[in-house]
This record gives C-alpha cells, sequence and structure tokens, in this order.
C-alpha cells in the first residue's frame, strides 16, 4: 500500500484543529474525499468533518456536529486507490505545506476499514443537491429595523421593503402577515429563504391580542404539514412552512421588557423558537446594555419564558456548553445596515454618524455577528430539528388527541374541536 | 422698570414643564440634563409584572434653582405610565384632565375674594417625547398631541436621537412636521421676529423654528473628549456630546426653554389656552343656568 502525500494550503483565516482522521478515497476521476481540519468555535471533544475535492477547489461542509468547517485543497496526485492515513491528532501551525509522512507500516489497519463514515459525505451531497429550507419570521413595532437586520444578515436584499417600491411605511390597520422567499445561493449550497414580516404588530393605540393572528399564522403552517403527512399519497418532500424561527424586536428602551413583549413571548414561546433580539442597540451605552439585558432575562425568567435555546432540550454536556454561552448573551443587542463604509481600509456594514462610524460586524460595538452566528452558522440544524421534533409533534398530538375528520387513516370522522391555542 | 425688575427677581419666577412619552425615552434624563438636577434620584422603575397592572399616574416633583440671584421655582409634570399598555386606549384622559383641573383651580382662585397669593399651577410647556423606534408619527402620538393641542404648549420631541444619522435626522424631521401639519396638530408655535431685532436673533429665530421637533439626547454624566471634559454618552465607537450643536438639538431646546422662550410660553399658556378654558367654562356654565332657568320656567308655567 502506498499512501497519498498531501499538501494541505489553509485559506486565511482557518487554523488547524488537529488532523482528527484521514481518509482518502477516489471516485471517479475528479472527487476525493478528505477529512482533514475544522476550525471550530468550541471544542469539546473530537468531532469529525467531512469535505470534498472539486478539481483544486475548496470547498465546505458541515461536521456531523452541525459546526462549519473548511477543507483544504488537496493537490494529490493520481495515486493510490483508497489509503488509510492514519493521522493522530497532531496541532500543527497554520500554513503547513507538508502533510504528514506516509505511515507505510500502517497497511494492516485497512482490513478493520469498512467505510460507513462515508455516509456522512453521502448526506452532505444529497443536501447539497436538495438545498435547505429556512423560514424565519420577525416581530416587532414598526421601525425596529427589521428588515434592515434580516437584509443584513443575509447580505441581500431579501426583505419586503426592498419587493414594494414604494417606500411610504403605512401601518396596516390589522396585523397582516406577509411571506416572501427567496433562494440564496452561496459556494454551491442553495438555500430556500422565507421571510415572515408581520406589519402591524405593536403599532395601534390598543394592541389587545395582537398576538392571535400570528399564533393563527404558525398553528396553521404546523396544520398543512400534518395534513400533507397524514395524506394516503404523500408527497415525497413535504414542502416545510413552518415557522422554525422567530426573531422577536425589542426596543431599546433600557428600562425592562413591556407589557406587550411579555404578553407576546410568553404565548409564542410555547409553539415557535423564540430569539429576542435588541433592536437599535445603538442607543446603549456598554453599561446599560448589561443592565438591559439582565432586567430582561430576570423579566423572562420570572414570567416562565422560555426561549431558544431552551434549556429544557439540551441534549447533552456538550450542547449544554455551547448554548449556555449563547443564552448568556441572549438577548443579542444588534444594529443592523445595508451601507457599506471604508474603515481602515476595509470595507464593512456600518452606521455613520457625527461621533463615530458603528461597525455591525465588530463585536466590540454590537452582536449582530453573535446572532448570525447562532442562526445560520452553527444553529440552523437545530433550530429547524426543534421545530419539527418538538413543537410540531407536540402540535401533532394536541390535534390528534381532539380527534379530526380530517385524519384519512381509516379512523371514523370524528368533529374537529376549535380549541383556543 | 427697574422697580419692577426688582419685585419679579425678588419673587421668583415659576415655571410649570410637563414630560410625556412613553417610558424608555430619556425623559428623566433629559430633564436633570436641562436643569442640571437629580429630580429622579429615588425613583424606582418597575418591572414588567408591575408595569402590566399600571394606570398613567401624574406626578409633580419641584425644584427650585438659582443662578445669578434670579429663583425660579421649577415643577416638573411626569406622566409614567402613559402608552405602556398593551391596550392604550384614551390613555391621553387623565392627562387632560390634570391640566384641566389646574386651570379649574386658577379660575376659581381668579374668581375669588383674596387673590394675593394665587398659586400658578397651569403648565406651561408640555415636551412630548416622540420614538427615534418608529416611522415618524405614531397612532398614540397623534391622538394624545390633538387631544392637548387646545390645552397646552407642545412642543415636539426627538427621543435618543443618537440612534439616527445625520440623514435619517433629517428624513424623521420633515416627516414629523408633514404629518404634525396633515392632522392639524397645533404645536407651540415661535413667535415672529420683531422686525428691529438684530441679525442674529433672527437667524438663531429661524433656525429654532426649523429644527422642530428638537432631536436631543440627554445625560448627566462627564466624558473624557478631546480632551475636554464634557456631558456626553461613551460609546465603543465614540462619544456623544449632549452641548454639541452638531451632534444633537439639546442646546437649542434648552434655550429655547431656559433662555428666550420662557416667558412666551407662560403668556401663551395665559392668554390663548387658559382663556379658551375660561370661556368654555363661562358658557357651559351659562348653559346650565339657562337651562336651569327654563326648566324652572316650565315647571312654573
Amino acid at each position: 500500500w502506498e499512501c497519498l502525500q498531501v499538501a494541505v494550503e489553509l485559506p486565511q483565516g482557518w487554523r488547524p484543529q488537529g488532523l482528527v482522521q484521514g481518509s482518502l478515497q477516489r471516485e471517479g476521476s475528479s472527487r476525493l474525499l478528505l477529512c482533514v481540519m475544522r476550525q471550530s468555535k468550541e471544542t469539546a471533544g473530537p468531532t469529525l468533518g467531512w469535505g470534498g475535492w472539486r478539481q483544486g477547489r475548496l470547498c465546505q461542509g458541515e461536521g456531523e456536529d452541525g459546526l462549519g468547517f473548511c477543507v483544504a485543497t488537496v493537490g494529490a496526485t493520481e495515486a493510490a486507490p483508497s489509503c488509510v492515513g492514519d493521522m493522530a491528532d497532531t496541532h500543527r501551525d497554520a500554513g503547513l505545506k507538508q502533510a504528514p509522512a506516509p505511515r507505510n507500516e500502517k497497511a494492516p489497519v485497512d482490513f478493520g476499514y469498512v467505510g460507513i463514515d462515508s455516509i456522512l459525505e453521502q448526506m452532505r451531497r444529497k443536501a447539497m443537491k436538495q438545498g435547505f429550507e429556512f423560514n424565519i419570521m420577525v416581530v416587532g413595532q414598526s421601525g425596529l429595523g427589521k428588515s434592515t437586520l434580516i437584509n443584513t444578515l443575509f447580505k441581500s436584499k431579501i426583505s419586503r421593503k426592498s419587493v414594494q417600491p414604494t417606500s411610504e411605511e403605512r401601518i396596516p390597520k390589522t396585523i397582516e402577515i406577509k411571506s416572501i422567499t427567496h433562494d440564496i445561493e452561496e459556494k454551491g449550497v442553495r438555500m430556500k429563504l422565507t421571510v415572515i414580516d408581520t406589519p402591524g404588530f405593536g403599532d395601534h393605540i390598543n394592541n389587545e391580542n395582537c398576538w392571535q393572528p400570528i399564533m393563527k399564522f404558525i398553528n396553521d403552517q404546523y396544520e398543512k404539514y400534518l395534513q400533507e403527512e397524514v395524506n394516503i399519497n404523500r408527497k415525497k418532500r413535504i414542502p416545510d412552512t413552518r415557522v422554525h424561527c422567530c426573531l422577536y424586536f425589542i426596543p431599546a428602551t433600557g428600562h425592562s421588557l413591556r407589557p406587550l413583549d411579555i404578553e407576546f413571548m410568553k404565548r409564542l414561546s410555547k409553539v415557535v423558537n423564540i430569539v429576542p433580539v435588541i433592536a437599535k442597540a445603538d442607543t446603549l451605552t456598554l453599561e446599560e446594555r448589561v443592565h438591559f439585558k439582565q432586567r430582561i432575562t430576570a423579566d423572562l425568567l420570572s414570567n416562565g419564558i422560555d426561549v431558544y435555546p431552551q434549556k429544557e432540550f439540551d441534549e447533552d454536556s456538550e450542547d449544554r456548553l455551547v448554548n449556555e454561552k449563547f443564552r448568556e448573551m441572549i438577548p443579542f443587542a444588534v444594529v443592523g445596515s445595508d451601507h457599506e463604509y471604508q474603515v481602515n481600509g476595509k470595507r464593512i456594514l456600518g452606521r455613520k454618524t457625527k461621533w463615530g462610524t458603528i461597525e455591525v460586524e465588530n463585536t466590540t460595538h454590537c452582536e449582530f455577528a453573535y446572532l448570525r452566528d447562532l442562526l445560520i452558522r452553527t444553529h440552523m440544524q437545530n433550530i429547524k430539528d426543534i421545530t419539527s421534533s418538538i413543537h410540531f409533534e407536540a402540535y401533532r398530538v394536541k390535534r390528534l388527541n381532539e380527534g379530526s375528520s380530517t385524519v384519512a387513516n381509516g379512523v371514523e370522522e370524528k368533529e374537529p374541536d376549535a380549541p383556543e391555542m | 422698570m427697574t422697580r419692577i425688575h426688582r419685585k419679579s427677581v425678588k419673587k421668583g419666577f415659576d415655571f410649570t414643564l410637563m414630560v410625556a412619552g412613553e417610558s424608555g425615552l430619556g425623559k428623566s434624563t433629559l430633564v436633570n440634563s436641562l436643569f442640571l438636577t437629580d429630580l429622579y434620584r429615588d425613583r424606582k422603575l418597575l418591572g414588567a409584572e408591575e408595569r402590566i397592572m399600571q394606570t398613567v399616574e401624574i406626578t409633580k416633583h419641584a425644584v427650585d434653582i438659582e443662578e445669578k440671584g434670579v429663583r425660579l421655582r421649577l415643577t416638573i409634570v411626569d406622566t409614567p405610565g402613559f402608552g405602556d399598555a398593551v391596550n392604550n386606549t384614551e390613555c391621553w384622559k387623565p392627562v387632560a384632565e390634570y391640566i384641566d383641573q389646574q386651570f379649574e383651580q386658577y379660575f376659581r382662585d381668579e374668581s375669588g375674594l383674596n387673590r394675593k397669593n394665587i398659586q400658578d399651577n397651569r403648565v406651561h410647556c408640555c415636551l412630548y417625547f416622540i420614538s427615534p423606534f418608529g416611522h415618524g408619527l405614531r397612532p398614540l402620538d397623534v391622538e394624545f398631541m390633538k387631544a392637548l393641542h387646545q390645552r397646552v404648549n407642545i412642543v415636539p420631541i426627538l427621543a435618543k436621537a443618537d440612534t439616527l444619522t445625520p440623514p435619517e435626522v433629517d428624513c424623521k424631521k420633515r416627516k414629523i412636521r408633514e404629518e404634525i401639519e396633515r392632522f392639524g396638530i397645533k404645536i407651540y408655535q415661535f413667535p415672529d421676529c420683531d422686525s428691529d431685532e438684530d441679525e442674529d436673533f433672527k437667524l438663531q429665530d429661524q433656525a429654532l423654528k426649523e429644527s422642530i421637533p428638537f432631536a436631543v439626547i440627554g445625560s448627566n454624566t462627564v466624558v473624557e473628549a478631546r480632551g475636554r471634559r464634557v456631558r456626553g454618552r461613551l460609546y465603543p465607537w465614540g462619544i456623544v456630546e449632549v452641548e454639541n450643536p452638531g451632534h444633537c438639538d439639546f442646546v437649542k431646546l434648552r434655550t429655547m426653554l431656559v433662555r428666550t422662550h420662557m416667558q412666551d410660553l407662560k403668556d401663551v399658556t395665559r392668554e390663548t389656552h387658559y382663556e379658551n378654558y375660561r370661556a368654555q367654562c363661562i358658557q357651559s356654565m351659562t348653559r346650565l343656568v339657562v337651562k336651569e332657568r327654563n326648566r324652572k320656567d316650565r315647571s312654573r308655567n
């Protein structure tokens, strides 16, 4: 057996965490599987990541723990058909050019290698082909920067504002639910992003029950999914319109939560993942921000409101560790912007005032980057999982218990109850 | 002239200022900044739970300020709870009632026999705080101002203006001014300059009129900026100086309120708002009397 000499070039900003496991397989003529190193935010134990090499280009992928990673290009030659480079955990400096020396004497290890780990790559390829769906709802009074934040999060003009040519911001008489879907692509990964806006929420003099249309919408999406599920002839892929995440915008008053905030979050946290954010946080000094967050956390606790990431859904200690870090920061104090400025020779997204420029992605200025990482880079899959395996299941159980006349499983028809959800 | 002047100085001046708006818009901070006081030292902010039960209150804080031998008795009327509930229908009513009560009190005192020491508790000016987080006026803002503009001098304030970039400030101000006109809200009008005033004063006056609503930032903490100690707010990206006219309209507001237009605010209160109230009062009283008389006539016949 001959092992491959792997020259690994790291892109800027990526650090090798260690060669956890190496395995090279050649499939066809232009693909090589390589699992090498990952940049990890919080390492808590060994993790695996997989990537692919397509004709010398960099590939990104997802580790089995859900954390993103990056695979360096492999300058490999047409060589050994399959070689298990048994590269153990070794930490290397960045800019490593020489691969670990081939270990010819490790040939016997091959007999023990079945290749089940390649399932990860198969899943990844399938996911890449299918694309991802993500449905995010934004709730908050008008003018809190919801559209701007979404545009900043996904770096494209995808909010309701960009679709409507008129800039007239009128407050609708009743609360409307507006859904806009966009296809986003990045590095070969396609995402179908749906942003659900709720204009009119909290804007009126009397805001009693203004959460009801929103609750109804969320439950309607669960209902739609449930109906598809119980169909005799089911679609191969049920279109998922369920709201995965609800961003709730709290105005930066610096005092505490308002009664409206409590009423809304108390009810909605039971049916959807709520991520509260402090909007337009550039009016709070760091001290005020800390104090405000403490008040909010206390208010949430005393009202029994469990926001994402919910404590009760932490699966293991690793989860808990990662999630605790986020829970300490919630609610994120965010500032959004779709204007670019030149600061220190770099182009950054920011807000320019007479006393300084607020850099959106600078974590010493605001916590936008943490929110983005949570929502997109690390916890997106987890958010979707909790929606489907917990919130949706709870809805399903409730519905099936009441009995539904449209359940087509041979169950006798019953009168559907229309409960207060 | 000097004799009148000396007498007023001895007596001291009084001024009643009302601040209204949702909680969390920096009203208390601004009041403290304007008058360099610490009126709200012992204030306890309610938690969200307690606020659910809260109704609109009217509170008064009085403070005596003396500067260069001139004494000012300043009364701040606050409206905690305004606009904070889920259902804010008619939350302006307690405020309107309070203002009317002061008018009524004055009316009675004025008609009374002993008029030597009438206490003037009438509200001379109401600073209404508009949230910078909205897209201009909110429905509640419009309703409040329309209910109160015939009762008190309203000076609209664009609060927490440090969350806005300069173009955003301009845009919001324009929008608010336009909406004020569209909804027929009569805010306090600065009197036009006399033609014999000097140019500086005229320019200042013009600038004042065009600054409505005043975009303010308040602070009572002193920070170090560019080698000087200033009152401001310290952010990671820079320091906002409250008294820097390039940063906000705080100086304009203070000038207007304290240094140039305080007397006019009182005059307008006295000559317009109070007179309106008085006329209405007398009219309704007359109507009552006439009704009574007619009833008596009818029952007699």
